[in-house]
């Protein structure tokens, strides 16, 4: 247990002084953040319910909406606001950009939960590829439908607030990466604390046979809601630091990106290791370093990169990093391994 | 919004003539995505890139002076193979596994196709001009450009064709028998594993045919193939699997309901009213079977 706790701090510690030791990085290590949280929020679903979606981009995406809609509908009229597009008639103070920050954050992660439920109570009654399939198609008409809407800018975009000239380029680096850090502690407590409870049984329950686990009493349908709120409560969260991240909300590139942000949750959580709690964290940080290597690098050819590299980590890969390494060593995942059992298993091949 | 479709009723049989055309070709799409969905379990979300690359195999040889209408013969049989070559590269590893690996290897395909046809192809939103000029009815209060006869024609007559030899060739009975039960169908002689690229790339032979007939009477662009994969599904699972009529009528009810939101809701709510359409008809149909405590299977 000592040796968790070591790991934790030092894990804490690392991420509180990155941004210092790698300050050219600052951007990189946010957008890392974000991405831990969406593909933890994944394995919620995909992982240890079983329930496979396309859709929770649904949430990232309102939530990067709701999060700048509120940050200047505070303040400013909304539809003047993305009418001007990226002019500035309107400057936030300081004191407005935090404390809309601030609200339109908590607008972003609540809304999304709500209608996660919502959402949910009708849909999560399908299942296996129909609950992928309609996932896929919420996410791709909320960004169809959002890009036909004039108050949020419709096809031109929506510029968020620019950050306050309080200490320039660097302390908006440092405050993004703040947030998002936050937001993945955050995130990873609740994860963790969920997966030591009962509740995590029940999703697992849910996922290795869902009939049998109602004819146990349990009222799967409340827990796949349940499971599904939390999943949008953080990926509403990420959405809305993401947003305020990029400066810029267009509906089908930056926030509906099915294409994108949409498959890349689901791709790093299978890389890393579905149902694991480590796995997302180690698929997400993987995933990007080979992402931004590959976006550099081959620029233009990244989308085929990306269908190869779905194809190959779905074919040939579907246990994941944490999958492969339960298998080498089984002991330091609890496992008990009988040594006699073993030698036996050896000597009979 | 705009109401022109009650004030003026003419407009009404616009749509309606234009829905039902454009349905023929999405049912065609559908009945390709219906048999290997039957045949091999799995959902195959390229579906509609493979109808975009026919449709460029059309532009192509308009480009080059052919008569885009050749399309139809040659796409198919260059789609086939491009579709056997997908099954012997990837397909065949994820048919016996869970759908969702298929969905998500899919996917990736799809990602692929999309990508490379943009860089082939360019960004640029092309039609092949087939110069089949256009039909007036009802003194010249309903446009229909011949192409669209031309296409739903050509669709029918594939579909048909393409029935016939399931029920009467020797391959068409392998696949519906190994569509019945693998496993018997093995154990008899039949070889499984030709029988599933033959399936794959008549799909694609299909999706090539829909591609050919798209370039002549819309237009095509590497990004559009998300939607026929969409509907290719939703005519599917509100038809079901293996019920042809009913794949057909799904088919040109899902045209019209296109138009139509087409005119009231505006063209940008256009796609955005096909996937949501796809998601109330899960719901619905899940609503109704939870009553008998079933699931959609």
């Amino acid at each position: 247990m000592s040796k968790n706790i070591i790991l934790y701090a030092a894990i804490l510690v690392f991420g509180i002084t990155a941004p210092f030791i790698f300050p050219a990085f600052k951007v990189q290590l946010s957008i890392l953040c974000v991405l831990i949280v969406l593909a933890l929020t994944w394995n919620i679903q995909g992982g240890e319910m079983g329930y496979n979606t396309f859709g929770n981009i649904l949430f990232y995406g309102l939530g990067m909406y709701l999060c700048a809609s509120v940050q200047v509908g505070m303040f400013f009229p909304l539809a003047e606001w993305t009418e001007s597009g990226g002019e500035k008639t309107f400057v936030h103070t300081p004191a407005q950009f935090f404390q809309g920050m601030a609200v339109g954050l908590v607008v972003a992660a609540v809304v999304p939960t709500i209608v996660a439920g919502l959402i949910g109570y009708a849909i999560l009654g399908l299942r296996g590829h129909y609950f992928a399939i309609c996932t896929l198609g919420l996410g791709v008409a909320a960004g169809e439908i959002s890009g036909g809407i004039e108050i949020i800018g419709a096809g031109q975009g929506f510029t968020t607030p620019p950050f306050p000239d309080v200490g320039g380029l660097e302390a908006r680096g440092e405050f993004f990466y703040l947030l998002s850090f936050v937001a993945l502690v955050l995130t990873f407590i609740a994860v963790r604390a969920i997966y030591s409870t009962r509740f995590k049984l029940i999703l697992n329950a849910i996922r290795d046979n869902e009939d049998k686990a109602e004819a146990m009493g349990i009222q799967t349908m409340k827990y796949k809601i349940i499971g599904w709120m939390i999943s949008a409560f953080f990926c509403g969260l990420a959405g809305g630091i993401m947003g305020g991240l990029v400066g810029y909300i267009d509906s089908t590139d930056v926030a509906f990106d099915g294409r994108e942000m949409g498959v890349f949750m689901v791709l790093m959580a299978i890389l890393g290791g579905k149902g694991t709690l480590w796995g997302p964290v180690i698929g997400a940080t993987v995933f990007h370093i080979f992402k931004e290597g590959f976006w550099t690098f081959f620029l233009g050819w990244q989308y085929v990169a990306l269908g190869v590299l779905i194809v190959v980590i779905v074919i040939y890969f579907p246990e994941g990093i944490m999958g492969w390494l339960r298998e080498k060593y089984p002991e330091r995942f609890g496992e008990v391994v009988d040594e006699a059992d073993r030698k036996a298993q050896v000597e009979l091949k | 919004m705009d109401f022109m479709v009650f004030q003026y009723p003419m407009i009404t049989v616009q749509a309606c003539l234009d829905g039902i055309l454009l349905g023929i070709l999405f049912a065609l799409i559908a009945y390709g995505m219906a048999l290997q969905w039957g045949v091999m379990n799995i959902i195959n979300i390229a579906q509609g890139d493979l109808v975009i690359l026919g449709g460029y195999i059309a532009y192509f040889m308009y480009l080059y002076g052919i008569h885009p209408a050749w399309g139809v013969i040659i796409a198919p049989i260059i789609m086939f193979f491009v579709g056997v070559g997908i099954y012997k590269l990837v397909i065949n590893k994820v048919v016996d596994r869970d759908l969702f690996i298929s969905i998500l290897a899919t996917f990736g395909i799809s990602i692929l196709f999309m990508q490379l046809m943009n860089f082939a192809f360019g960004a640029d939103v092309v039609l092949a001009n087939s110069g089949y000029g256009t039909t007036f009815l009802f003194d010249s209060a309903v446009v229909l450009p011949n192409s669209k006869i031309f296409s739903a024609f050509v669709s029918i007559v594939f579909a048909i064709g393409l029935v016939i030899y399931m029920k009467k060739s020797k391959l068409g009975r392998a696949i519906r028998a190994t569509a019945q039960n693998a496993r018997a169908a093995k154990i008899l002689g039949v070889d499984t594993e030709k029988v599933y690229a033959a399936t794959f790339g008549i799909n694609a032979a299909l999706c090539g045919v829909a591609g050919a007939l798209i370039s002549i009477t819309f237009t095509i662009h590497p990004y559009m193939g998300l939607p026929y994969t969409i509907r290719s599904f939703m005519i599917v699972i509100v038809a079901g699997l293996g019920n042809l009529p009913g794949v057909a009528l799904s088919g040109m009810g899902l045209g019209v309901f296109e138009e139509f939101a087409d005119y009231i809701l505006g063209t940008e709510f256009r796609i955005g009213a096909v996937f949501l359409l796809l998601v109330l008809i899960l719901v619905y149909r899940r609503f109704k079977l939870s009553r008998k405590r079933e699931y959609l299977k």
